[in-house]
């Protein structure tokens, strides 16, 4: 008979374990998401995140384990990228309507991101590898983490910090609009495409399909944009 | 569901080659995402066949940031060095941005008599 010793040695090792545990656990933040009437704060990534952060830590194991079996689920996000172009095409003739405001909000909400993160950065003097590696932090993370390369930053500290933005931006959007008083649902899921790419887009989604196209559209533009300005501004504060 | 996967998987792999091919800052997924419009412009079938497959992928986008995200827990250390920093940098920055662009949006949208049609 073999010990549990020795399941868990193999187990720990092979990538069925962890990848199983990343479902459940986002099962479980999806369950605590939908049970508390979709509150945004109940975020179900924040949730998956501590519940498999505190398991890692339990168990000893290390990132790189961890990431041999959750690979499966973080390729998906490619695929799911290219998805987002289906309520982008579905909403092409609202979107080309909108054209106006949708280049002013991406404008002023693309800098408003970069100019003050890196102000707010340099007040609190975060040296220039975290200046380089928060500078793209509003936009999705593949390209985040080629514009942070290109300035000097650290990729995988980039991964993090954006992660952390869109989890805000996905909890503070709703309360922070209804406070202002925006009630456009293609001006709430534009900007917090702009400002916190695609958690802030899968949040837009859950609460309208209007919103949610606009979000996708932000997301997209401000990445091609943060790649543009992104250095330029940087240079204005080293 | 699987010819649908299949195109889906075509359109970012097209992405790839030409981000890469032609050095651009774009990912590939994002360059796909134009394809896939381009496509459905040209085609609209197009749309109709990979509905289905997107529309499931889609419903699961917060699932798939899990995996990159559990990654701050190797970072919690340097984070928590300058946790005051970076916490007051994330938050005012996005709450900002958000603000900034919502409501330039609806000014603009106002100014222009562009009425949201929902």
């Amino acid at each position: 008979m073999t010990s549990p010793a020795q399941i868990w040695s193999y187990l720990s090792q092979e990538p069925l374990l962890w990848l199983t545990m990343t479902l459940i656990a986002y099962a479980i933040g999806d369950w605590c998401f939908r049970i508390s009437d979709r509150q945004s704060w109940v975020n179900p990534v924040l949730i998956a995140m501590i519940l498999l952060g505190l398991l890692l830590e339990v168990t000893g194991t290390d990132y790189a384990t961890y990431f041999e079996g959750a690979q499966f689920v973080h390729f998906m996000l490619g695929p799911a990228t290219v998805c987002l172009g289906l309520p982008l095409y579905e909403n092409l003739d609202r979107v080309r309507k909108a054209a106006a405001p949708l280049a002013a909000a991406l404008v002023a909400g693309s800098v408003t991101a970069i100019v003050s993160v890196l102000m707010i950065a340099k007040f609190f003097d975060l040296g220039p590898v975290m200046m380089a590696s928060l500078a793209p932090k509003s936009t999705t993370a593949p390209v985040a983490i080629g514009i942070s390369e290109s300035l000097g930053g650290e990729p995988t500290i980039t991964a993090a910090l954006v992660i952390l933005t869109g989890i805000f931006g996905a909890i503070i959007v709703t309360p922070l609009l209804n406070l202002l008083g925006v009630r456009d649902w293609r001006a709430r899921g534009f900007s917090v495409g702009v400002a916190a790419h695609g958690i802030g887009t899968a949040r837009a989604f859950q609460v309208n399909e209007t919103a949610g196209a606009f979000a996708s559209m932000g997301m997209g533009m401000n990445a091609v944009l943060t790649a543009i300005i992104a250095p330029l501004i940087l240079s204005l504060f080293s | 569901m699987i010819p649908a996967l299949a195109l889906i998987l075509c359109f970012q792999l097209f992405g790839e080659m030409v981000s890469r091919g032609l050095g651009l800052p774009l990912p590939g997924p994002v360059i796909g995402l134009v394809v896939l419009i381009v496509a459905g412009m040209l085609r609209p079938g197009i749309i109709d066949f990979l509905r289905p497959a997107a529309r499931g992928l889609l419903s699961h986008l917060s699932l798939f940031f899990v995996p990159a995200g559990v990654g701050i827990v190797a970072h919690l250390r340097l984070f928590s060095h300058n946790a005051l920093g970076i916490t007051a940098a994330l938050t005012l920055s996005t709450i900002l941005a958000i603000a900034v662009g919502a409501v330039t949006f609806s000014v603009v949208a106002n100014l222009l008599g562009n009425k949201a049609d929902d």
